[in-house]
């Protein structure tokens, strides 16, 4: 792979992507190999918003390479609470670290960072923008349990502001992939993302009932329907009961179905799916380091190649 | 009445720029494109709604005393790809400029997506890429259809 940032999946080959899970399946076969890789390297966490899985694992990640990591700690305790600018607090802060990890609520903010900084430069979600290394993730979790070409997939749940379903749709046109999206009208795919799908000559089959394409899919990637988007609770209760799932849904469903979720879930997926072979969302969840490891290890190597003149 | 009877509803200029088969209701959006509200002291005579025969109805706009550069001519295609622009001196056209459209227009809209950064106060100017029919926001993405660019100009 050779980019300098991770901003948005859009800018993935498929050689880039295959490049990264190649990677990070020689990571997650012999862990310990890549103890060192990264010593005395220090990776900066910069969440403008609450994260859980995202953060601790680049924090894991960074640590497993044998690097250290600093974390600017929450929005309320650091000084863009007094009004620093995120370009400002993003030159500073690059003074610090070898590369950055960058989540902020605003789209186009990790691009508009990359603008300020010469340092490796990884995009944890841009509001409701992109979250590229999710998309990884969630593709090396479909590559082992589903493969990537010739499988159909379907993806349920918040298409118009789920940031990893932007990342996801885009980065799987890289595949030979059908793809289905299962949405209420109201959270359709966004008109960027259609744009997107377009150009790359992927077919878009958008659906409003699971049902109509559940016996078909390889891969169902569920995700969550957030009460905020509803100007009522009423609507929003409505909707949202239509995309959950329980394992009398999937009676209709392949034996060898793939389900997976970026989580948190709330309430998408019931708890007794956990229990069957389809569920697949904590072993995706894990997969985190790994595939972040050999992303983090793949721009520092790049930053250096870069810095010492070396082959291009 | 006579075709040119109806073109000396507008009056003709000495020198400067006539604008000309502008999509009728594009007059003033491109005069706020181009950044000309008469506090220069040029004058400046509009048409709006005038007969023609290639639009049906069109705009048309005069300035005075002032000739457009190919990077202003270039920017007016994102609104106006169909105008034709003449370069007037001494009443006689000299040039005409043809419109190409540009790669990309930087600092003339603003991003109709409100939570795209270029909307917060971050030092950083918008900029779209252009597109066939339309215009997208390099940062967040945004595609802005060629019909509603003109209510996203971001220009005094």
């Amino acid at each position: 792979m050779r980019q300098d940032h991770l901003i948005s999946a859009t800018q993935l080959s498929r050689a880039d992507i295959e490049a990264v899970l190649d990677r990070a399946a020689e990571i997650d076969a012999d862990p310990g190999a890549w103890e060192g890789r990264r010593r005395g390297e220090i990776l900066g966490l910069c969440f403008f918003e609450p994260s859980t899985r995202t953060r601790m694992s680049f924090d894991t990640a960074m640590k497993r390479l044998g690097g250290q990591t600093i974390d600017m700690g929450s929005v309320e305790s650091s000084s863009v609470k007094k009004g620093e600018t995120l370009a400002d607090t993003m030159r500073v802060v690059e003074g610090y670290a070898d590369a950055l990890v960058l989540r902020h609520p605003l789209e186009g903010s990790a691009k508009m960072a990359t603008e300020f900084v010469d340092v490796p430069l990884v995009n944890a979600g841009d509001g409701a923008g992109q979250h590229p290394t999710q998309t990884l993730l969630d593709l090396y979790t479909m590559r082992e349990n589903a493969g990537l070409d010739d499988v159909t997939v379907g993806i349920m749940g918040d298409l118009k502001y789920g940031r990893t379903v932007h990342s996801l749709a885009s980065a799987l046109t890289n595949f030979d992939v059908r793809q289905h999206f299962v949405s209420p009208e109201s959270l359709q795919l966004p008109r960027s993302v259609r744009y997107d799908l377009h150009e790359s000559g992927a077919q878009v089959r958008e659906h409003t009932e699971l049902g109509e394409v559940l016996p078909d899919l390889d891969v169902l990637y569920v995700t969550r329907i957030q009460r905020e988007r509803f100007p009522d609770e009423n609507e929003y209760l409505k909707v949202a009961g239509e995309y959950q799932i329980d394992t009398d849904d999937l009676e209709a469903a392949k034996d060898s179905l793939t389900v997976m979720h970026p989580l948190p879930r709330v309430d998408e997926i019931a708890p007794e799916v956990d229990e069957t072979t389809h569920a697949k969302y904590f072993e995706q969840a894990h997969n985190g380091v790994p595939v972040r490891m050999a992303l983090l290890d793949m721009l520092l190597e790049n930053a250096q190649t870069d810095t010492t003149g070396g082959d291009e | 009445m006579s075709d040119t009877d109806r073109e000396l509803r507008v009056s003709k200029i000495r020198n400067g720029t006539v604008i000309d088969h502008l999509a009728a209701g594009q007059a003033l959006n491109v005069l706020a494109l181009l950044g000309i509200d008469g506090s220069g002291g040029e004058g400046v005579s509009i048409g709006m709604n005038v007969p023609s025969d290639k639009l049906a109805k069109k705009d048309i706009v005069k300035v005075e005393d002032r000739e457009l550069s190919q990077s202003e001519v270039d920017v007016l295609s994102v609104i106006a790809p169909e105008a034709t622009i003449n370069i007037i001196r001494e009443y006689d056209v000299v040039d005409k400029k043809r419109i190409d459209r540009p790669d990309a227009v930087a600092g003339v809209l603003s991003c109709p997506n409100r939570n795209c950064i270029t909307n917060a106060e971050e030092p950083v100017a918008t900029r779209f890429a252009v597109l066939s029919d339309g215009l997208r926001c390099d940062y967040c993405g945004e595609i802005v259809r060629e019909d509603e660019v003109a209510e996203h100009l971001d220009v005094t």
